[in-house]
């Protein structure tokens, strides 16, 4: 894809030059010979999918992984980055998606955190130095309020002065840096930017938000599957709309081998979508949401109106980028979280108070993302986790007693069926690799009783045979009349697998559109924002 | 093969639990031998008779099984709530005060009903006061996550207090100088087994210890709880009630701490002087960590304990080494207890 045609316009100096940098990891490459020139006084949007290894290569910026080929080199020298001290005294200052702050500290005293142990405070000299970055910053921060009284977007920029304040003048890496800001805080923080590069730093920006991206950055590259995808520069003066601009962005993140131009427009006409839902004569609706809020802590993304129906043994995907409301849709249709307003139906019956245990009574089942964390009772047997989710109840259980020769045979039949591989029933769960565990958990909810299972991100992390096999197991449930919905990040997956795919962005369902293969960049579209006004 | 290898690992695995149960004791005894020579000393005469008097010697075996009793009940209360991830280090308290309220109604109940009925009425009451002292500690940890460890640690503080207030001004027996509640007859105390001086709490407290480690193994609601303690995350996942546990774990556990308190007293005192606080709950959570919260390994630890209590007040006495020597022991083995249980770790770690 010959898309830098507008490398050519003026002589830039380069911050840091990127020279074939790869990392593995078992089982996955996580940058593949990737090179990229960052310019001194640009602002550089990095985009791409979850896992197309944005993050990696920012961590390979910051000093926290080292690359296992290629070479970074920044003024000229090549340099070596073992470690995030190295970053810093490179000049690469980086400010991560999570505000790591302390917030029962003063302003002044969290960006004195971290200097020499050996000296006395300082904070005569730590002043005008808040001062001098206040000016560049152009913003106005009380230095003895604490973290905590401030604005997440105030902190965002003390943030920013943290990676500035040693270091950080070369380049300054925004991990995300709008997902937890409010549209005026965005504002706020596209003048930091720009303020910056006026003063020569060059900016690296990681962002989901394809608008964003064109409205702040000078230049954008777009990494896909662990590589470089292409680059684009979006002329704000003249050439290319601002709709013809992010498209181009859309099929270099989505469209597969960067080759799929022409089939955007006919995608689908050859496959035979099996449509449930289509049909209304016959379709039974199943699982229906009406405009489901939640309540979200800072940090997180609650709902917001969000609807859809499905139909009976129709598999539903739910695309969008990670956080964007995903995880409090699981959690509430689960019955695990509470809904500020409207309302969850079960075959047209409100479930929206039911307990997690009586939604399972009814057939619901869900397959949490979070496998070690609340998936898994790590220390327990196998069998035990198998039995979990249905402890005290027959036939494994009677007057509350336990059964538990019962129960380590039932799975051992399971561990059969499933291929989990573990040296016995009564092995800790933990110790299994996570693809077992999840084979597992499929055991646990795919019962015989399941009539709505809710997958969430089922293949995330696994290898390819285990992947495949996590899709079989959907399909064949889907076939068996099982109504799945399918929360994942990856759109291949959801359009290989899913009848219709509801877009999640910002905690809305921004819209449902038919899988077919083509809806690529639909759903790209509206899962970035781009679509929206 | 496959039965081969689970054989293998078993025994291993067998092997493993061994050491680290006997290792720890070993070394503290080791060390607290070494320390016994620098004090002049001699180890061996020291040990020898801590065997002697504590288990030995037949007067000395019925003193170590009677010590056993209010031990094995806070160990059946301990044994519950760490098992559901709960660290109620407050029995101390809830026992102690349990022990003051059987001891300031035992007397005056025994004079208008049966003597079996006042013993149950002081079962019941002890229990229902450990469970209330448990409240706060509960309440907070339900509801507002607060760290229990500090807050039951609490509670026995204010709880220590609170008892020497019933025994100094509403409970004190006027017929006495020390400030002390009134003395329940020792014919009204509870029943001896034949010619001995072993009260009936003994087996009350093995029966606390095998029921607990039964409910906790072998019923839903016990594997509820560890669910609960092991993974709260995975316990909201699968649908339980996680605060409501909560609340049930605290009651029970210091319920029988509780019951610990009114067996002591029932069996042995029969009165609770000012300023009398024997702290068992601090001693017996080095056991039940030891014996991995099972009910057996646990009555073991607890009788290996009392055989160290018993035989070390004499041995003490004899050899001139202060009292208190029994708790450096203790203390040694806590220590040596998280050094293996760290080892133990790291080679997990590099072998899985």
């Amino acid at each position: 894809m010959a898309l830098s045609a507008s490398d050519s316009k003026i002589h830039h100096t380069s911050a840091i030059e990127l020279r074939g940098i790869s990392k593995f990891f078992p089982g996955v490459v996580a940058n593949q010979d990737i090179t990229l020139d960052i310019y001194a006084g640009e602002i550089h949007a990095l985009l791409g999918e979850n896992g197309a290894g944005k993050s990696t290569l920012i961590s390979i910026l910051a000093g926290l992984h080292r690359p296992d080929a290629g070479t970074i080199i920044i003024g000229g020298v090549e340099r070596r980055l073992g470690s995030p001290r190295d970053s810093l005294l490179a000049g690469i200052g980086t400010v991560f998606q999570h505000v790591l702050l302390a917030p029962t500290l003063s302003v002044i005293e969290n960006l004195m955190l971290g200097g020499s142990w050996k000296n006395k405070l300082d904070k005569e000299s730590a002043r005008s130095r808040f001062a001098e970055l206040c000016g560049l910053l152009a913003v106005t921060i009380d230095p003895e309020a604490l973290v905590g009284s401030l604005s997440l977007g105030q902190r965002q920029q003390v943030e920013i002065m943290r990676a500035l304040w040693r270091g950080g003048e070369r380049v300054l890496i925004l991990d995300e840096p709008t997902s937890m800001l409010t549209p005026q805080g965005v504002i706020e923080l596209g003048h930091v930017m720009k303020r910056l590069r006026e003063n020569g730093v060059a900016i690296v920006f990681v962002t989901h938000k394809l608008r964003e991206a064109y409205e702040l950055c000078d230049r954008i590259s777009v990494l896909r599957n662990g590589a470089f995808a292409g680059q684009i520069n979006p002329d704000h003066g003249s050439g290319m709309g601002e709709e013809e601009t992010i498209e181009q962005i859309i099929r270099m993140m989505f469209d597969k081998e960067g080759q799929s131009d022409s089939t955007v427009d006919n995608g689908g006409t050859n496959v035979a979508v099996r449509n449930v839902f289509a049909d209304s004569q016959t379709r039974s609706i199943s699982v229906a949401a009406k405009e489901v809020s939640t309540i979200a802590l800072p940090g997180e993304c609650g709902l917001s109106a969000v609807s859809f129906e499905v139909a009976r043994g129709e598999i539903f995907g739910i695309a969008g980028i990670d956080g964007n409301g995903q995880k409090h849709l699981a959690e509430v249709l689960a019955g695990q979280r509470d809904l500020a307003t409207g309302q969850i139906e079960l075959d047209g019956e409100d479930i929206s108070v039911l307990k997690v245990s009586e939604r399972r009574d009814r057939g619901f089942r869900y397959l949490t993302d979070d496998r070690v964390g609340e998936g898994i009772v790590s220390d327990h047997s196998v069998a035990t986790n198998l039995v979990a989710k249905s402890i005290g109840e027959n036939p494994y259980w009677k007057y509350g007693f336990t059964k538990w020769r019962a129960i380590f045979s039932f799975a051992r039949r399971q561990i059969k069926k499933y291929d989990i591989r573990t040296p016995s029933e009564r092995t800790s769960i933990g110790r299994l690799s996570g693809g077992n565990i999840q084979k597992a958990l499929f055991a646990r909810e795919m019962d015989d009783n399941a009539e709505i299972v809710l997958l969430n991100k089922p293949t995330y992390g696994l290898d390819l045979q285990n992947i495949a096999s996590a899709r079989d197991r959907i399909r064949e449930g889907a076939s068996r009349g099982i109504t799945t919905l399918l929360i994942s990040t990856e759109l291949e997956e959801l359009i290989d697998l899913a009848d219709r795919i509801g877009v999640m962005y910002q905690g809305q369902m921004v819209g449902i559109v038919e899988a077919n293969p083509g809806s690529e960049n639909r759903i790209g579209s509206l899962m970035t924002g781009a679509s929206l006004n | 093969m496959t039965s081969r290898y689970i054989n293998i690992g078993r025994v291993s695995e067998l092997a493993r639990s061994a050491i680290r149960i006997i290792a720890p004791i070993l070394l503290a005894l080791v060390v607290g031998g070494l320390i016994l020579v620098i004090l002049g000393k001699d180890p061996i005469a020291y040990y020898w008779y801590v065997v002697k008097r504590g288990l030995l010697s037949w007067t000395g075996f019925q003193a170590t099984l009677v010590r056993t009793a209010p031990l094995l009940f806070v160990a059946a209360g301990l044994i519950v709530a760490f098992r559901a991830g709960i660290w109620n280090l407050g029995v101390d308290g809830q026992f102690l005060l349990a022990a003051v309220l059987v001891a300031a109604v035992g007397s005056p109940l025994n004079t208008i009903i049966p003597n079996w009925a006042m013993i149950c009425i002081c079962f019941i009451l002890a229990a229902t006061i450990g469970a209330i002292w448990s409240l706060i500690p509960a309440y907070l940890k339900a509801n507002h996550g607060v760290n229990e460890i500090i807050t039951t640690l609490m509670m026995t503080f204010i709880g220590i207090s609170l008892a020497n207030v019933l025994i100094k001004i509403p409970f004190n027996d006027p017929a006495t100088t020390v400030p002390q509640t009134v003395t329940l007859a020792v014919e009204d105390r509870l029943p001896r087994l034949f010619d001995t001086i072993i009260h009936h709490g003994v087996i009350l407290g093995l029966l606390s210890v095998l029921f607990v480690h039964f409910l906790m193994t072998r019923t839903s609601f016990g594997l509820n709880l560890q669910v609960v303690g092991a993974n709260p995350k995975a316990a909201v996942h699968a649908g339980l009630n996680v605060r409501f546990l909560t609340y049930v774990a605290f009651g029970l556990s210091a319920a029988l701490a509780g019951m610990g308190g009114a067996v002591e007293i029932l069996g042995v005192w029969g009165t609770v002087r000012a300023d009398w606080d024997p702290a068992y709950g601090l001693l017996v959570v080095p056991l039940v960590f030891l014996a991995r919260f099972h009910g057996i390994g646990t009555i073991a630890f607890v009788l290996f304990f009392a055989v160290l209590m018993i035989g070390g007040e004499s041995a003490s006495r004899r050899l001139g080494v202060p009292t208190f020597f029994v708790l450096v022991l203790v203390g040694l083995l806590l220590m040596f207890l998280a050094i293996v249980e760290y080892l133990d770790h790291r080679w997990r770690q590099r072998t899985t």
